[in-house]
């Protein structure tokens, strides 16, 4: 395998994007940042991928008039997933690790509040014997929740300690768009949503967008004093069907990690935990232990922009390498109700 | 490390009809799938990932398909990839699993493409009013009809040249079973008796609306060798530019042009006309076939209509085009770049059957999308590539 | 906007038989390889793979296996009041289903409780012909009638969706120009070309367009086609031309419609001008411009055009 490394990262959230469902105006600054890390320019980068979703923006090929953003002609070596730009990251580490490009630079973008986002996702579930209930994402993430619960894996208190947490770290995050501690107690004294989860156990409603750059070898070290080199990257799928899995565990996420190599050494986790007893979930499936730091960046709970969050989630760990301030970190993703599928990128100081 | 040589070692396709009221979305996946598998010999569980391309959501009513048709595809347990680059996207996607293989992740990976579009009606799909912009399209036939005009007035082609692919592909797609329309008695005549749909576009010059699904297993060179006729993979190329930009040439895509060009370095053709053996080029017109051939390279620009005149595309000819009928006989639209780049590799297997050009050892599969900005492409042979 | 489409979709013959029961008013499962009954049946059994092919019919009552409380439902939820979707385990079945539970208040469901099916009189084959409520042990005493004759093969499932849309600010001067009778350009700062609409990025260069250009309403038709098909959600009445047409002063075409000349004389390279509609009329959009028109003037020259084909 090639040495691949996380070289450039940049991201806009807000609550309500005041723009056009193919974000390419907001794409222009993201991309000019990225080229300004790195000190490339558009003829640096050997392969782009992205990331969005047509339901998301209300019509089919919303993709298509992103990639202005990039400036297209002449042509580019391009390509695009409808999933999160995590996935997108992946297929150009592939592109990378098959000789035919050095470098690449991903990107996610989204709209969710184009339309109401927890009615949108419920196209993604079973068109026969699900979506004509409407059963919208939340509601699913309360069932998980609740057997959680019933089966003593996690309380209450737990949910709230993670939402904490996560929303007193996100007062140092500039893109939050939900941010401010409070107790667990306080917490636990407000209204119940959608039972047994309160407003602030899911994630708001969020428009973004975010790019990461991709390189090889010299063209890393060129771009990035200290690049985030991925020792270990892989993603997996479990069913939709809520019947026919454990939803208190995440098959797909464990197996992710094994195939990543594991998670031994992790300092710094960024997990994509759009609901807070799903941290939990994936704390266990990921093997992370009492001393990994957890979602520095406030995580989902504090922004979560569809089809770019997982990616973020990759590009706020790799910072933490950049900085210095960890030797090795895990940034996750997912997608799909109820941690359906989950990506894991292991990233290295050293390669 | 360098790239591991791939092969495709199992093909699979449905049949492709109007109308697949006999299965589900899951049903008409597992059609293609059953077959690619049975033809590679493997059982789904030996399968380490699946790459699944369609077309837009909207043509189905539903978000990520993928994700509710896990389990029934096996996929579940297993990495999962969804590919969308609009109309070349089955082609992408075999690329994409193509590198998976090639990256060294995986061994096998099972790749499949469908569209079920009688869930829905394409035109509306494609055409949903977006403000601010004049609703004069009326689907893709009225996006590139005009497109069409530009390229006739530019080629000084003759008229009916549109007429003549048509009845090429009609009648190669009498030879494949899997085909959509089986229109017997198809002539270039008939063809112009048809109605004007979109002037100049004819409407036996037109794609029609499948349900269908395709899928191939890729496999890594040791895998590979055990089989009796891979398909080599020789090199695979995608390029993508703006919808509209100031002075795009909407005729000669520049990104068609590039994505060839890169095509043929990466393979070591020098003289592609002279070199692929057969090809299989995504025209849903006919008048694309011409357009397509200068694009790609086999002929000079405003010359493709000559070979396509002089019958050297059909059978039999010099460079046999869309053996299985093309897009022409069979669209379901996210899976008609794969059944391009499937129909390659069937072809350098020697297991086309009726519609097999004899000898063929290289052969061109070639899928483009959107308002002709997306393409991708892969040269497949019957032999390893020497690097 | 709303995008709203009633998709046609075919069963297959696992779904099929499940939904057939379900309008006959009775809860169909299948059987998996390893002899767990599951509701609703997989098309294929998640282990072996196969289809599944053998089917059980079970009671309607069952077990909550997890719930949750819908306080603030969304459209096309099954009750059109706050309600529990649950996690229910039918009788009989190894794995739960999920469905909508009728009960008043968070304070009448639980984890455990007991529910039987309330089935709708009407049933056409669908997981909305029935909702669950709470099972006293008093089922109705007279049996549901089945629901039809025929097995159902193939269902209506409407989706729409509404979705607020905004453009980029470079598009919103253009809109602005148009309700104002203008049309507004951008040159790009990078390769200069004049866009119209304006654009958030250059597809060029990548940077937003930015110096205003007012256009003439005047232009050449560099290509088009006649359209003779009628299509569903079309919005103009076949036939018509539609065209690209290159404003005098604009690098990019826009594309419209061209009348006031029969079809068949529309020409590339033909001079037109816009017809605007009635000023009263006039909103924020390209169709304040009814269509072009030809101005009689001689066509343009293919030189002065074939750039934009
Ligand atoms: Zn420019």
């Amino acid at each position: 395998m090639r040495d691949v490394a996380v070289v450039g990262f940049a991201q806009r959230q807000m609550k309500d994007f005041d723009g056009s469902p193919s974000m390419a105006e907001l794409l222009v600054p993201i991309l000019a940042e990225c080229y300004e890390q790195t000190g490339w320019a558009k003829k640096d980068i050997g392969f782009w991928c992205s990331g969005s979703s047509d339901y998301l923006a209300g019509r089919s090929f919303s993709f298509v008039s992103a990639i202005d953003a990039i400036g297209v002609l002449p042509p580019v070596n391009e390509s695009h997933v409808e999933m999160d730009a995590a996935w997108a990251l992946y297929e150009a580490w592939l592109k990378i690790q098959t000789g035919e490009v050095d470098t690449a630079l991903v990107f996610g973008f989204g709209k969710a509040s184009a339309g109401v986002l927890r009615r949108t996702l419920t196209l993604q579930l079973d068109p026969y014997t699900m979506t004509p209930l409407w059963p919208d994402t939340v509601s699913l993430a309360a069932l998980q929740a609740r057997l959680g619960l019933d089966a003593g894996l996690w309380d209450e208190a737990a949910l709230a300690e993670v939402v904490n947490r996560s929303l007193t770290d996100a007062e140092k995050n500039e893109y939050a768009v939900r941010a401010g501690g409070s107790s667990v107690g306080e917490l636990l004294a407000r209204p119940m949503f959608a039972d047994p989860l309160r407003k602030h156990d899911c994630a708001p409603v969020t428009d973004g967008a975010a790019a990461i750059v991709l390189a090889a070898g010299d063209r890393a070290r060129e771009a990035n004093q200290r690049p985030a080199w991925i020792t270990g990257i892989a993603h997996s799928s479990d069913g939709l069907h809520l019947g026919t899995r454990d939803l208190t565990t995440s098959g797909s996420a464990q197996r992710a990690a094994a195939a990543a190599g594991g998670t031994d050494g992790v300092q710094v986790a960024e997990l994509h935990a759009p609901f807070s007893h799903q941290e939990l979930v994936l704390r266990s499936a990921l093997g992370l232990g009492d001393d990994v730091a957890l979602n520095p960046s406030g995580g989902a709970l504090a922004a979560n922009p569809m089809f770019s969050a997982g990616a973020i989630r990759i590009g706020e760990a790799a910072k933490r390498i950049w900085d210095g301030s960890a030797d090795k970190v895990v940034g996750h993703a997912t997608s799909g109700p109820a941690l359906q599928q989950n990506l894991v990128c292991v990233m290295e100081g050293r390669n | 490390m360098g790239k591991i040589p791939a092969a495709v070692i199992g093909i699979g396709q449905t049949h492709h009809r109007a109308k697949r009221e006999d299965v589900s979305m899951a049903g008409l996946c597992r059609e293609a799938m059953d077959r690619a598998l049975e033809d590679a010999g493997l059982t789904l569980d030996e399968v380490d990932a699946i790459v699944i391309g369609k077309a837009p959501d909207l043509f189905e009513g539903v978000m990520m398909p993928e994700l509710y048709l896990a389990e029934a595809l096996g996929a579940a347990g297993k990495p999962l990839l969804r590919v969308h680059t609009a109309g070349s996207v089955g082609g992408s996607t075999a690329i994409v699993a193509s590198s998976l293989v090639q990256a060294g992740v995986h061994k096998k990976v099972l790749t499949v493409a469908f569209e079920k579009q009688s869930e829905s009606n394409a035109m509306w799909a494609l055409s949903v009013p977006i403000p601010f912009v004049m609703p004069v399209h009326a689907g893709a036939g009225g996006y590139f009809a005009p497109h069409v005009r530009s390229y006739i007035r530019r080629a000084s082609a003759p008229s009916h040249i549109g007429a003549i692919v048509a009845a090429k592909d009609r009648n190669n797609a009498l030879k494949n079973p899997y085909a959509h329309l089986h229109n017997e008695g198809t002539t270039v005549e008939s063809v112009l008796a048809s109605q004007m749909l979109w002037d100049p576009i004819h409407y036996d010059e037109t794609c029609p609306s499948s349900d269908g699904a395709c899928a191939m297993v890729i496999a890594a060179e040791d895998v590979a060798k055990t089989y009796e006729a891979p398909a080599w993979i020789h090199g695979t190329a995608m390029r993508s530019e703006p919808t509209s930009a100031a002075e795009r040439d909407q005729v000669n895509p520049q990104a068609g042009r590039e994505a060839a060009a890169a095509l043929w370095k990466a393979t070591g053709i020098t003289d592609p006309a002279r070199e692929i053996d057969c090809a299989e080029i995504y025209v849903p017109f006919a008048w694309f076939e011409p357009m397509w051939l200068e694009n790609l390279g086999f002929a000079a620009e405003g010359e493709g209509w000559k070979l396509t005149e002089a019958g050297e595309t059909a059978i039999g000819g010099s460079l046999p085009v869309n053996m299985s009928g093309g897009v022409l006989s069979s669209n379901p639209i996210g899976a008609s770049g794969m059944l391009r780049f499937a129909e390659a590799a069937l072809q350098v297997r020697g297991r086309a059957g009726e519609h097999q050009v004899d000898g063929a050892r290289r052969a061109l599969g070639h899928a483009y999308g959107g308002g002709s900005q997306f393409f991708s492409m892969w040269v497949v042979g019957s032999e390893q590539p020497a690097n | 906007m709303t995008v709203a489409f009633d998709y046609t979709r075919s069963t297959g013959p696992v779904i099929g038989r499940f939904l057939t029961g379900l309008r006959d008013a009775t809860i169909v499962g299948g059987r998996l390889g390893d002899g767990r009954v599951a509701v609703p049946p997989p098309e294929f059994d998640p282990v072996t793979h196969q289809a599944v092919t053998e089917f059980v019919e079970l009671p309607d009552t069952g077990t909550i296996t997890s719930w949750t409380w819908v306080s603030e439902p969304v459209a096309g939820q099954p009750l059109g009041k706050p309600f529990a979707f649950a996690l229910i385990t039918i009788d009989g079945a190894d794995t739960p289903w999920l469905q909508a539970v009728d009960v008043a208040s968070p304070d009448d469901i639980e984890t455990g409780m007991k529910v039987r099916a309330r089935w709708a009189e009407e049933r056409t084959g669908s997981v909305t012909d029935l909702v669950f409520v709470a099972d006293d042990g008093n089922a109705p005493e007279t049996a549901t009638p089945a629901g039809g004759t025929e097995d159902v093969g193939l269902i209506v499932t409407p989706v729409s969706l509404d979705y607020r849309y905004a453009a980029s600010p470079e598009e919103s001067s253009f809109f602005r120009g148009l309700a104002e009778g203008r049309i507004l350009g951008q040159r790009c700062p990078k390769c200069r070309k004049v866009y119209v609409p304006p654009r958030g990025a250059c597809p060029t260069d990548g940077v937003p367009t930015s110096e205003e250009v007012e256009l003439s309403d005047v232009g050449t038709v560099t290509t088009f086609c006649v359209v003779n098909v009628p299509f569903l959600g079309q919005r103009i009445k076949p036939p018509y031309v539609s065209a690209y047409v290159l404003l005098d002063g604009a690098d990019i075409a826009l594309q419209h419609l061209i009348l006031d000349i029969p079809a068949e004389e529309v020409r590339m390279g033909m001079r037109v001008k816009a017809v605007w509609k009635p000023r009263d009329e006039w909103g924020t959009s390209i169709e304040n411009i009814s269509h072009f028109a030809p101005t009689g003037e001689p066509d343009a020259d293919f030189d002065s055009y074939k750039h934009h084909l």
